[in-house]
């Protein structure tokens, strides 16, 4: 996983690879000619005592070491951009990727873990990558170079040399083994850090006047403990590796001398042999120390590796149809905004009962249809099924004569504009919150879209009015506001369908009266669906939906449904009771 | 916040604030000196074992050598030599372990306890902070700093000490063969130390920025995912994306950069030794031919000035590390000194644990009688803005129900804010029972009010646990008995699960009326001797709430309470109603009072409720 997702991204840079390759080759080169330049200056310049040649091959010295500051300085330019870049693109494939799932894939992964993935993981695999680079020619050099000289030396002794090979292998593979659980867990584990404290600073309201701090900081000490006991399992993991393949080279040193003092006497091996062989095993093992830092890296990044492939193969279960333009109406949206539904069923995956049972109607431009019922009966569902937030289990939902599904998902959304449930608003300003639905907008237009929606004058009110800060989620502005605030945002868009999810519950009925009649001339044209829980908001509406338990149990209109339908009469009489009048 | 200012001042202050944040954070280290101590002496007896066993190894050879030339071969006394030695190695190996599991548990212990003070941070943070911060960069600081702390104090630790060793031992030994080389050899040490401090000046800029942006990042992806579906139905991924790429371009910018920089101070600190080499090199051929010194002397020597530059470069290498470190630990730092809502007045101190464990177990207390409530002359404005609440007075009788109407953003949900602390009064006085609220502990407060807030907020875990949460350690029968009175039962029943069901996701396998209702179970269960309404039931369908209309006026019979509602009931069975205009109390009194009055009461009665009611009544006698 790891080693695929590295070649893929490297293969973009492959002639910056190439190059790193060649200076570190170039650096570790010149470092290993100093010391026979040193030889020379011995055996040439001391034993003859030759002045001007010392300081000949000290130029020359001096020269080499330049070059090697160079190729080192260059190949650490080109580790460092290459390695960072690999970070940036996985974490713009990401981003691209979460932008393309469905909320319910969003939740499988958790918007922390998301969030994790995109930055810490991207970091573990940025680190290694840094590593690989710098320790890519200078350890396997080192160690073949190692193995080659000491082969050179004496065949039987090497023996010792292809002995510890092994061991060590198998002592990297026993602990990497260990360390890739862990590692995942651990990952995992700052997913769950992460999502206990975002809760926390959701919900900092509710816990304070509950007075919860004590337990919210249990339930955070609990997985905060759990976090640490596995960081610490994996550091001790990590912490005995080195002494252990210490043990293993020094030992074979010692073996080197046991069994070489033997060949000694022997006569089967010359004395100046050992101490070379000793210089070798060195050699050995600072090249597998090197290489152990990158495999002390691998595991966590491998498991990293994972967690980002996982994303960017979740192919997307909502997505455009496969098929060209052709047969698509002309422009960026559809011409004409009839909805229709039909036989429409949806069941959340694995669910025992459908969220949504066998529902059929028809919207036309120019009307309004409510719906009504009671809180879980599927109405926002019905309407997260238009834009394919969801889809529909079975069943067909078509707009403006095309069925949602052989839409490019740009184009029904563009057809549509929505009031969610959620009155979400970004970080930024009101201007730009609002813009977020018409880019081009001029404050003009933008102000025009706020009185409709009844907030012109709080906007106005503000310190920098259209200018004013917006907090994330638009905290700074009451429940009221920030509905009134995403609908001026819907109402910018000139869509053939607008939706208002339960957009009015947090107005006064005197808001939500002057909101509706300033609504109806900028929707005249359009199809207009909106879920409410009072009567009065839809009184007017031209088809009025019941939905009870997921099925469409009446439609028709207001006067229609108080002579036929005994829960549209029920909801009535339950707002009646709650005027104070039954 | 702001990138470019904090760059500034890390490069202006430099050594200062990170000396002052080194320093802090060598304290966190401080619980675990004697560790720390073991750890050193670990390290000293691992580098001791190391360079005498060669020692010993170098007389096995010597043994080896006399069978050659002496003709005898003593096998016992080399077999003898080499089994010290093996000892003396794994005795190396087991003192180096110890160093690093010592060093590894410490580690690990700090960044515990970092994580705990942010979180418990989080809970003396005041509200205000909240509006201003991303949550997403406070999360960075949680993990990806405190990550990026961890890795690098245990490989500081590790390598530091073992480092500093090596460099004394290497220097003594040069000192001991010749004065006048180890004099060039230490030349090398204030050259490195430019190089080192020239590049970490560049660097410490680049490390600051890398980890602010990482924690912009992470703002960025989780407000974007969080609000993934807007984004969507207005197809304005292209937004985002823009956005993002911008920060995810400066993040690769300034992460190579730091990368680049720091990685080079290895590459010229060995240039710089490199250097040294040479010209011990030369000096030391030219001294041997002057007769000053032995080819054998130069060898050593030049031996084990290698020796003692390879720990310069480490050592110069660590320096970067230490600054990514130092740059991570001033974000957390950051956060832990923001301030923090104003110490309670009362005796318990605002630290953390001893407050939390008083105020759980007061908790579970019974419902406490009475419950005055005296708003007097009230002023509030957000950060010091303009006031949003205005002069505001009034008095709730215990037992009381009080409506607050007037249009959105008239200052109602402020006057909520301000009963329970949330935000401190600019002035005006609010008591309970003739105290001033700023004589209790905020904690003291909050347990007895009980809240239900609009934004109805559930927790990963399951539909018990967060009903649980207004009184923890509640039976089960009396939570089954709230879930029953709000109807939360009626929907849990047909969820497979039932009440063990998980809430994952910001609650989102549930409707946002299903979400209201646990809250106000939760607000039920909790019984405390204030209640606080805030648009309760804005998402619940009528049916559902003429049903709970009974629990919810059995929970307000007895407790002062406070209604911020649409719904014409509730307002006109108030035996107060606070009519609220731009933050103002422009009219006070009962339904019936304040229609008789024919101010701003009867004219907002009219035009808010009697309208929709009307024309459910003419819709009705049109049947």
């Amino acid at each position: 996983m790891l080693r695929g997702m590295m070649m893929r991204l490297l293969a973009a840079h492959k002639p910056a690879v190439l190059a790193i390759v060649v200076l570190q080759f170039v650096q570790t080169t010149a470092n290993l000619f100093l010391p026979t330049l040193n030889a020379s200056v011995i055996d040439d310049g001391i034993v003859k005592g030759n002045t001007d040649l010392i300081l000949r091959l000290g130029g020359w010295m001096a020269a080499i070491a330049a070059v090697q500051v160079a190729a080192a300085l260059a190949a650490g330019y080109f580790s460092a951009n290459v390695a960072m870049k690999l970070g940036r693109q996985l974490r713009q494939e990401l981003f691209a990727k979460v932008q393309s799932l469905s909320s319910q894939e969003v939740g499988t992964f958790g918007v922390t873990s998301l969030v994790t993935r995109a930055t810490n993981d991207v970091q573990q695999i940025q680190a290694l990558a840094v590593l690989v680079f710098t320790m890519l020619v200078a350890a396997p050099a080192m160690g073949i170079g190692g193995i080659v000289l000491a082969l050179n030396q004496d065949v039987v002794l090497s023996g010792i040399v292809v002995a510890i090979v092994p061991v060590l292998v198998l002592i990297m593979y026993v602990i990497v083994r260990r360390l890739v659980p862990l590692y995942r867990q651990g990952q995992v584990l700052i997913d769950r850090i992460s999502r206990v404290l975002r809760e926390q600073i959701i919900g900092a309201n509710v816990i304070r006047a509950f007075v919860r701090q004590a337990h919210e900081a249990r339930r955070f000490a609990v997985v905060n403990r759990e976090l640490t006991r596995n960081n610490l399992q994996s550091a001790l993991m990590v912490a005995g590796m080195l002494p252990l393949i210490m043990i293993v080279v020094n030992l074979s040193s010692v073996a080197v001398v046991w069994f070489g003092g033997h060949r000694i006497q022997a006569g089967d091996m010359q004395l100046g042999s050992l101490t070379a062989f000793i210089a070798y095993i060195l050699q050995i093992l600072i090249a597998i120390m090197m290489a152990m830092y990158v495999l002390m890296t691998a595991p966590r990044a491998a498991v990293c590796a994972e967690r980002i492939q996982a994303v960017l193969d979740t192919s997307p279960a909502i997505a455009d149809p496969p098929i060209s333009r052709a047969g698509l109406p002309p422009g960026r949206r559809t011409p004409g905004g009839t909805v229709e539904f039909r036989d429409v069923t949806f069941a959340y995956p694995g669910a025992e009962a459908p969220v949504l049972e066998g529902i059929s109607f028809t919207a036309s431009p120019g009307t309004t249809t409510a719906i009504i019922g009671s809180t879980g009966s599927g109405k926002s569902t019905l309407l997260n099924l238009l834009p394919r937030f969801l889809d529909a289990t079975s069943g067909d939902i078509l707009i403006g004569g095309h069925n949602v599904r052989s839409l490019p998902l740009h184009f029904l959304r563009d057809s549509l504009s929505l009031v969610p449930q959620r009155a979400y608003l970004f970080s930024g300003t009101v201007a730009g919150n609002l813009r977020i639905a018409a880019p081009h907008a001029s404050d003009a237009d933008l102000l025009r879209a706020l009185r409709a929606a009844q907030a012109e004058d709080f906007v106005r009110e503000l310190p920098h009015g259209l200018h004013s800060a917006v907090s994330q989620g638009g905290t700074n502005f009451s429940g009221g506001q920030r509905q009134r605030l995403c609908i001026a945002r819907a109402l910018l868009r000139d869509a053939p369908v607008y939706l208002f999810d339960d957009s009015l519950s947090a107005l006064d009925y005197a808001t939500d009266a002057r909101l509706r009649q300033a609504l109806a001339p900028l929707t005249r044209r359009s199809t207009v669906i909106i879920v409410a829980e009072r009567i009065a908001t839809i009184l007017d509406a031209g088809l009025i939906l019941v939905l009870d338990q997921g099925r469409l149990v009446a439609q028709g209109t207001h006067t229609e449904l108080m002579r036929t339908s005994t829960v549209y009469q029920e909801i009535a009489a339950s707002q009646l009771a709650l005027g104070g009048r039954l | 916040m702001t990138a470019p200012t904090a760059t500034t001042t890390a490069v202006s202050s430099g050594g200062a604030g990170a000396w002052a944040t080194g320093r802090r954070l060598l304290r966190l280290l401080r619980p675990f000196t004697w560790r720390m101590i073991a750890a050193v002496a670990a390290t000293c007896a691992f580098v001791a074992l190391n360079v005498s066993a060669p020692k010993l190894l170098g007389d096995a050879t010597d043994v080896v050598v006399e069978g050659v030339f002496g003709g005898t071969f003593n096998e016992q006394k080399l077999g003898a030599l080499l089994l010290v030695v093996a000892v003396m190695y794994l005795g190396a190996s087991a003192f180096s372990w110890v160093q690093g599991a010592v060093t590894a548990t410490a580690v690990q212990r700090v960044s515990y306890r970092l994580r705990a003070a942010v979180e418990d941070k989080l809970a003396r943070l005041p509200s205000a902070h909240f509006d201003e911060q991303r949550r997403g960069d406070v999360l960075s600081r949680a993990t990806n700093d405190v990550d990026n702390i961890s890795q690098a104090l245990n490989q500081l630790l590790n390598q530091l000490i073992l480092s500093v060793l090596m460099l004394l031992g290497s220097l003594s030994m040069m000192l001991w063969l010749s004065p006048i080389l180890a004099v060039i050899a230490l030349v090398t040490v204030p050259f490195s130390t430019v190089v080192t401090v020239l590049v970490a000046r560049k660097s410490q800029a680049h490390f600051s920025e890398q980890w602010s942006t990482t924690g912009e990042l992470n703002a960025h992806l989780e407000e974007y995912i969080t609000g993934h579906e807007v984004l969507k139905a207005f197809g304005r991924q292209g937004l985002a994306t823009e956005t993002f790429t911008n920060s995810n371009d400066r993040l690769f910018r300034t992460s190579a950069r730091a990368q680049y920089v720091s990685g080079a101070v290895q590459p010229l600190l060995v240039f710089v030794s490199n250097l040294n080499y040479i010209a011990v090199a030369v000096v030391g051929a030219l001294q041997v031919i002057a007769g000053a010194m032995t080819i054998g002397g130069v060898q050593a020597f030049i031996q084990f000035s290698r020796l003692f530059s390879q720990p310069i470069g480490q050592i110069g290498g660590m320096v970067t590390l230490i600054q990514s470190c130092i740059a991570s630990a001033e974000r957390v730092f950051a956060l832990l000194d923001a301030a923090e809502i104003p110490a309670d007045a009362s005796a318990l101190p605002a630290d953390g644990a001893g407050q939390h464990a008083t105020a759980d177990t007061r908790t579970s207390g019974a419902v406490a009688a009475g419950g005055r409530v005296v708003f007097d002359a009230v002023t509030f404005g957000y950060g010091g803005g303009s006031p949003v609440v205005r002069d505001v007075s009034f008095t709730a009788e215990p037992g009381q129900t009080v409506a607050i109407v007037g249009h959105t953003g008239a200052g109602k949900t402020t006057m909520v804010n301000l009963l329970m602390r949330f935000y401190e009064l600019d002035s005006g006085r609010i008591t309970i029972d003739g105290t001033d609220i700023t004589e209790r502990s905020r904690d003291e407060l909050r347990s007895m009010i009980g809240m239900v807030l609009q934004d109805a907020w559930v927790f990963t875990g399951s539909i018990r646990e967060n009903i649980e949460y207004g009184r923890p350690g509640a039976s089960e029968a009396e939570v089954l008995a709230a879930a029953e009175a709000t109807l939360v039962d009626h929907f849990v029943r047909s969820l497979p699960d039932g009440y063990a069901t998980v809430l994952g996701n910001d609650g989102d396998t549930l409707s946002q009326g299903q979400r209201q209702l646990i809250t106000i179970a939760r607000a039920h269960l909790a019984g405390r001797s204030i209640l606080v309404l805030d648009e309760a039931t804005s998402s619940v369908d009528t049916r559902t709430e003429v049903q709970i209309r009974q629990a919810m006026q059995r929970l307000r019979h007895g407790r002062t309470s406070f209604v911020i509602a649409h719904r014409l009931s509730t307002v006109r069975d108030a035996d107060l109603i606070l009519v609220m205009d731009h933050g103002r109390i422009v009219e006070q009194g009962n339904h019936h009072q304040l229609l008789s009055a024919k101010g701003h009461y009867s004219r907002l009665y009219d035009a808010q409720f009697a309208g929709g009611e009307e024309s459910l009544r003419a819709a009705e006698s049109g049947l």
